[in-house]
This record gives structure tokens, sequence and C-alpha cells, in this order.
């Protein structure tokens, strides 16, 4: 038993923590699961950096996919060298790369050590929340290539995309914002200090002096918060107002414009003290609600397209068979070039030399990759899988079949601004009400006492604004925004909470959605096999750069590979050879058997035979998400289902049963296809949540109501969506919309507390006394109050949903 | 009762003292990464750490 135990323990390689299956790579007592990783670990240990160790356990990245020499030769190339850096002297260049690999302290550490692996290399810099390292190097010593590749060697291969040239430069981080709030809430505060007299009348006759240089200077520091930290709301009303539309900051505008009048009025008047500090105070609130509200996750980008998919530089062959690196932008029409295994097809192209296996999975949805033959047309977007091939352009980059997706009207128009929020209707209503309450107060006031009309008005219109319906709203969807990210769904914004508490049908992709990207479930049926006969069938298999051999590769157990003689390859049947005096052959049941076998089941059948004698075969299906079943039952009883897919219709069988017959399921849909069904279902009046993880998905996701894109590692690329969601919290789906269904609720019940004070408020407003004290103490109690309720109620919902998904786990 | 004037006007002075460095530091960016920072000032400066090694070193020598 205990002997059974010891050889269970696995050995992990020192450097990435991967198991270790082949034990060749060790340097004295520690063990690598690769080459590469062992590469890895002798340069940090020749550089002295080997605390990189000892801070994190197996703190490296897996190097078994070695990157190709001379990958970033295009990085030599002035244009490119100008367009990456953003700053350059007389010596040194500063370059900013996004690392995605970046994960832990010890990778801090090693990437801030980046000189002692390149003596060129200056200062390096980490930004651990945007996953960037900027790297201050001597160009006579060091070049952009030679950074690249530093931080390759040591397993953080930067990501260049065709992205970082062609956008604006990097988007800066927004300071104004939080100056804004700063200034405001100075000034709220020594407003308030400076308000303390006259709150409790304490000045006494003789120093009507001091009373009013007080109030002289609460009005020097309201100054900035009314033309600065204000500026905002009178900006975003007047626009609305413009485009006859009233919005929630157009009566915000109002009220901080009237109260800000009267103060003036007053204090230079002589004749109050005005209310300063419930405008300071309110404007400061409301920043902070704002804020609070747009600080989503910074590290997701959401407006993805296919130029951050597309690499920027790629390898050009001249007439003279001279191989050489140019950006991908300047590629035309007849260039030949060469694309490497594992690298991306830029342009479309036609195959000119080599065996192409393209992946189509990303950008159509094809589960297998596709073999091409000579003279065939290989679409931009396709990941080319065995080996290098060289192809002749025919389309641009910019004309190519997949980037003219991106030409779709849905791309052009901003959703928010045609999604008009429910706040806005809310704060209308709000608005004329008021207006009525004010106009009946004047009428009232002209009646009985006419000196009292401006100030009752007024009153109103301070006490009665509408800013507890904005704060009601930021800090609930702020509250929620940062709960979803505990739940690993990050939303785009805070309009995204309100379409999804709206949506009725849910549409689902196939490949990578609902299966697991690049993973393929298999089994074997037939006699049990041998490991004599496992080795033999794994030797063949091997062979061949087929995914469904490569699928048997994986299957089957680590043996040695056996030396293969007289090896055939049957386009679209199978294989064939002679291993160790036995005559193997797999592929398709007519190649093996000589018959048709006829297929029930979904999914590819790999048939093997060993000396003429059939063995069984492997079966070869998508591997769906873990509890699909479930999630599918449950939020069929709330939503509508469908299923569009860019894939073959193979698995219709399988996804009819878990589904059930009544959904509607579409195959072999292209992109175009797939945005106009969803414009179909939005015509007669669907909500839709569009559920996908490609670029066949991007004109979908861009068209639902809600689009979400699924990452099984959130620092992949995803589309342009609404939010991301980690695949691994798939199966909590139908617990998140539900959360974001209780937005309104708690939006409303606030609303309901809000209009609560203003009663109050507004039956003193009317009467035209309206002391400074009483706006004063009204407007913190009931901001914070509303602060707090959102906030309580948003958490309290957060507890219903953790106890559904443990419920749920139980089961 | 001046010194009363005195006084809210040095504090005033100080509190945009710090208004000023608050608006500085972030301008200058120290908002933008809150995490790296705190991770940073952990390590050990490298020249400890190469000492520790070659003291290292000498001790499996010496073995």
């Amino acid at each position: 038993m205990k002997i059974q135990e010891i050889s269970k323990v696995k050995t992990t390689c020192y450097h990435c923590g991967e198991e270790v299956v082949d034990h060749h790579y060790n340097i004295e007592d520690k063990e690598f699961c690769c080459r590469g990783c062992q590469t890895v670990y002798e340069i940090i240990n020749k550089s002295d950096l080997c605390s990189y160790y000892d801070l994190e356990h197996n703190p490296g990245i897996n190097q078994k996919q070695e990157v190709r020499k001379g990958k970033f030769d295009f990085l030599d190339d002035a244009q490119i060298i100008k367009k990456l850096t953003h700053f350059q002297d007389d010596t040194h260049q500063h370059v900013i790369f996004y690392l995605p690999q970046m994960h832990c302290a010890s990778c801090i550490w090693i990437l801030e050590h980046l000189n002692k692996i390149d003596s060129g290399i200056i200062k390096s810099q980490v930004n651990f929340v945007k996953k960037e390292v900027t790297v201050i190097y001597n160009y006579h010593e060091s070049s952009l290539k030679k950074v690249a590749e530093a931080l390759t060697i040591i397993g953080y291969e930067p990501h260049i995309s065709l992205n970082d040239v062609s956008a604006s430069k990097v988007k800066k981080y927004d300071t104004t914002s939080i100056v804004k709030i700063g200034i405001a809430g100075f000034c709220f505060g020594n407003i308030m200090m400076l308000s303390f007299p006259e709150y409790f009348s304490l000045a006494k006759a003789d120093e009507v002096g001091l009373k009013k240089w007080f109030s002289y200077l609460n009005l020097v520091l309201a100054l900035p918060v009314f033309f600065y930290s204000a500026s905002e709301f009178f900006i975003s009303g007047y626009k609305g107002l413009r485009q006859k539309f009233l919005n929630i900051d157009a009566p915000i505008a109002l009220a901080v414009l009237i109260t800000f009048g009267r103060s003036v009025f007053e204090i230079l008047s002589g004749t109050g003290a005005g209310y300063l500090d419930s405008m300071s105070g309110i404007v400061f609130f409301m920043l902070i609600g704002r804020y609070f509200q747009n600080r989503t996750y910074q590290t997701i980008s959401f407006d993805r397209d296919f130029k951050s998919y597309f690499p920027l530089g790629v390898s050009v062959i001249d007439t003279e068979g001279i191989e050489k690196q140019i950006s991908v932008s300047e590629l035309k029409v007849g260039n030949r070039i060469k694309i490497h295994n594992d690298e991306i097809v830029p342009a479309d192209a036609i195959l000119f030399f080599g065996k192409a296996t393209i992946d189509y999975s990303f950008v159509t949805g094809e589960s297998l990759p596709v073999e091409k033959s000579i003279g065939e047309i290989v679409y931009a977007g396709g990941k080319q899988t065995s080996g290098a091939i060289e192809l002749e352009v025919v389309k641009e980059v910019s004309q190519s079949y997949l980037t003219q997706l991106w030409n779709n009207e849905a791309f052009k128009e901003n959703k928010e601004e045609v999604k008009v929020s429910f706040i806005h209707r809310i704060s209308r209503y709000f608005t004329y009400a008021l207006f009525s309450v004010a106009i009946s107060a004047a009428i009232y006031w002209s009646i009985n006492d006419s000196s009292k009309i401006w100030g009752a008005v007024t009153a109103v219109l301070i006490v009665a604004c509408p800013c507890a319906l904005l704060l009601s709203a930021t800090f609930t969807n702020g509250n929620m925004i940062r709960i979803l990210n505990k739940y690993k769904l990050y939303v785009k914004n805070a309009s995204v909470i309100e379409q999804m508490s709206e949506i009725d049908t849910i549409v689902f992709d196939k490949t990578g959605t609902i299966t697991e990207q690049g993973k393929s479930e298999i089994s074997f049926q037939g006699q049990e096999l041998s490991s004599e006969h496992s080795q033999l069938i794994r030797s063949l298999a091997n062979q061949s750069n087929h995914p469904l051999s490569k699928s048997v590769v994986s299957f089957l157990p680590f043996t040695k590979m056996l030396n293969v003689k007289n090896y055939k390859e049957f386009k679209g049947f199978g294989t064939s050879a002679t291993i160790n005096e036995h005559f193997v052959k797999m592929g398709s049941s007519d190649f093996v058997l000589g018959k048709d076998a006829h297929q029930l089941t979904s999914g590819s059948r790999v048939y093997a035979s060993i000396d003429d004698e059939f063995v069984g075969y492997f079966i070869v299906k998508n591997a769906y998400r873990e509890g699909l079943e479930n999630i599918v039952s449950s939020l069929g009883s709330q939503f509508d289902l469908k299923i569009l897919s860019g894939d073959n219709s193979s698995e219709e069988g399988f996804l009819k049963n878990i589904f059930g017959n009544q959904s509607e399921m579409l195959f072999e849909q292209k992109p175009e296809d797939k945005l106009n069904f969803i414009k179909c279902l939005q015509n007669s009046n669907k909500k839709v949540l569009m559920i996908g993880d490609g670029l066949n998905d991007a004109g979908a996701l861009k068209q639902s109501n809600v689009g979400i894109a699924i990452s099984d590692d959130t620092n992949n690329f995803s589309p342009a969506c609404d939010a991301v969601l980690s695949g691994k919290n798939f199966t909590l789906l139908k617990e998140l919309v539900n959360y974001c269904r209780r937005q309104k609720t708690i939006i409303f019940a606030s609303f309901v507390l809000s209009i609560m004070y203003n009663i109050v408020g507004l039956s003193i407003a009317v009467q035209g006394e309206m002391e400074p004290v009483i706006a004063a103490i009204l407007m913190p109690i009931s901001s914070i109050s509303i602060v707090l309720l959102t906030t309580g109620m948003s958490s309290f919902y957060e507890l219903e949903l953790k106890r559904l998904i443990t419920d749920k786990s139980h089961q | 009762m001046s010194a009363i004037f005195i006084m809210i006007g040095a504090s005033l002075l100080l509190a945009i003292g710090f208004l000023i460095a608050f608006i500085w530091s972030v301008k200058s960016n120290q908002y933008e990464d809150d995490y790296t920072p705190s991770v940073r000032m952990l390590f050990d400066n490298t020249t400890i750490q190469e000492n520790k090694q070659e003291t290292n070193n000498k001790t499996q020598k010496t073995k």
C-alpha cells in the first residue's frame, strides 16, 4: 500500500510546475519537463537570478512550445521601431511590452532585473495590473529586437500585434476624475468648517465682519467646485438638451446652477450665507459615485478587433528566395509569404508550397483543422498547425474575407448611445414633477406673499435635486460590477447590467463556447489494448499531422516511439506502416475494415487494425463544458435557448438531446449569418444575449443586446464584447444573469428612500423658509443613507447568489 | 479676534499644501498601478542577494 502511494507522487518541473513525464531533463537534483524549461533555468542560473525560484514555487512559464528563431526580426525595421517605442533620445529608447504570461511576484522580480540578462537594458519597470513592462535600453548597445528576445528566452514572449502600431497610442490613465474628486472633497470640507458659526449662530452682533469674511472665503472655495469639478454635469446636460433629450445630468446641472446663483446673490447682497456647503457636498458625492461606477476591470480590453489578433510581422520571400520580415500592413498582393508552425495567416492567400493544416476554430467555429492542398485558397485568420508553408497573397489584409466583417454597420454605431437607460426615463418624470411643485409654490406665494416667490422656488430646486437618483444608480452599479468581477464576469460598463436584466433569449455559439477550446474527448472501443499494441498504434499515429491522429497520440499512454517503415498516407482514408514486423493500419472503417460501418453516435471514429486483425476504434468527440446539461436545463426554464454554430452539424443529435427539440439550432453559419440571425430576433422584439468566443462571433456579439465572450484565459484574445466570462464560471451563467436582474430592485428601493427625504425637504422648501443648516444636514444624511442602502442591498443579494452557487455545487 | 483670522488662514494654507501634494501624486501616475509597488518593496536588494549566494557557495565548498 505504502509503495503504491510513493509511486503516485509525481515529480513536477522545477521551472513551470508541470508534471514531468520524460525524465531526461535534469540539472543536479532539479527536474524539468522539457528542454525549454531547462534552458530558461540555465540562463536564470547563469545570470544570478535564482531568487526567481525562491519567491514563489515553480513560477516559470512552460516552454514546451519553443519560439522560432528569427521571430522578432521584424523589430529591426526602423518604421516599426519608431511606432512601438514611445520615447527616444540620443542613446535611449523606451518601450512598453504587453506580457500576458505575467502572474506572480517572481515574474515582477525577474522582469525588473532584466539588465542582468542584457546589459544594454538600463531599467525595466513592471505594471502588474496591466501586465506591462516598460523597458528603457541603450539602443547603441542593445536593440528592440534584442530586448524582445531577452524577454523571450526567460519565457516572457511579448505580445506584439498589428493593433500596437495601427491604433492610437496607449490609452492614458485618466487622472482628471480623481483630481476633480480631490478638489471637490477639499472644498466641501473647508466650506463645511467655515460654515459652522452660521449653522449654530455662534457669531455675535459685533462679529458681523468675521461672518462676512467667512462667507467670502466660502465663495472663493466654491469657485473651483462649480467651474472645474461640476463641469462634466454642465457639458453632458447641455449635450443632451441639444439633441433634444433630457438626461439625468440636465436637472443636476440646473440644481447646481441655481444653488450657486442664489448663494452668490445672498453673499454679495449680505442677506444670507448661501448653500455652498450643500452644493459642493453633492458634487463631491456624485463624482465619487461616477468614479466607483466607471472603475471597471483595467486589464481586460473590450474593444479588440481583428487587429489585435493578427501578428505584426510576417516573413516574406523575395524573388531571390531570401526571407525577410516585414510589417503585416505592408503586405501587397502577390507577395510570397512564409507561415511557420502555430502562426496565423494574416491575409487571404493561395497555398504554394508545403502541407497546410489550418485551424479555423477561432475564425469560423469549425472544430477540426482543415487540410488544404496546393493551389487552394487559405483565408486570413486561420492558424497553421503542421510545419512551415509558403503562400501567395491574393488580398491585402484590410480587404480580407475576415476583415470585411468589421465594415458591417453594427460596428459603427455605439451601443450605449442608442439604448437609453431607465434611470434617464425616471429622471425625466422626476424633473416634470419637480417643476410642477416649483410652479405651484410660485403661484401660491404670488397670491399670498409675493416677496417669498423667489426664495421658495429656488429652495425647491435646491433641495429636490435628482442627485439621489444618480447616487443610487452609480453606487449600485459600481458595487454590482465589483461583485460580478469576483465571480469572473467582467462587464464593460454599467449599462451592461441593465441590458442583462432585460434579456429573454440566449444564443450560444458551439465551438469554444459550449465545447472546451482545443480539447476533444476521446475514448476507445474494442478489446483491451495491450501495451505492445498501444505502442504500435501510437508510433503510427505520431507520423501523421492529422488532428485525429494527434488526439490519438495524446490519448494513449506515454511510450517510446518505435521505428516506422513503409509509412503510407491515404488522404481522407487513413495511414498504414510496418512497425516491428507488424503491419499497422488506422483510419476510416472503409479503409481498415473494408466496409462502411453505420454511425449512430456523434463524433469521428478512427479504426485500427494490427496485422489485418481489427483491434477496435477510437471515438473523438467535442469535449463539452462540464455541467452543460445542468445549466441548459435550468436556463431553458427561463429563457429561449438557441445555437448558432459555424461548424458542421455532426453534433446536432447530441445537442438536441441536451437542449431539447424545440430549441432552434443552426449550423454552418458564416459570421454575417450570425449577425443577421440576431438582428432578426431583435426585430421580433427579443432581447438577445449572445455567448461566443471567436472572431466569427464578433458581429453577433456586437449586434446582440448583451454579448458575452467566453474566455478560458482572460489574457487571451477575446473579440469585442460587452462582458467577458471566464470559462470556469460558465455554469454560473443563470445565477449571474439573475443577480443582474436585482439591479432595478435596488435602484427603485433607494429611489423610494430619496423620495421620502425629498418630501421632508420640499415641505420645508415650499414654505419659503429654508435655513442653510437644514439643507446642510439633509444633504449628507440622504446621500450617505442611499450609499449604505445600495451597497447593503447588493451585498445582501450577493449572499443569495453565494447560497445558490453552493447549493449547486452540492448537487 | 484677529487670532482666528491668522489661524484660519494658516489652516487653509496647510490644507492647500496637502491638496497640491495630492494632485501632484495623482498627476505623476502614482495611483496607476496599486499592486506592483507593494510587491517590489519586499524584494531583497540584489547586492544582499549576491552576498548571500557567495556565502552559500563558500559553505558548500567547505563541506
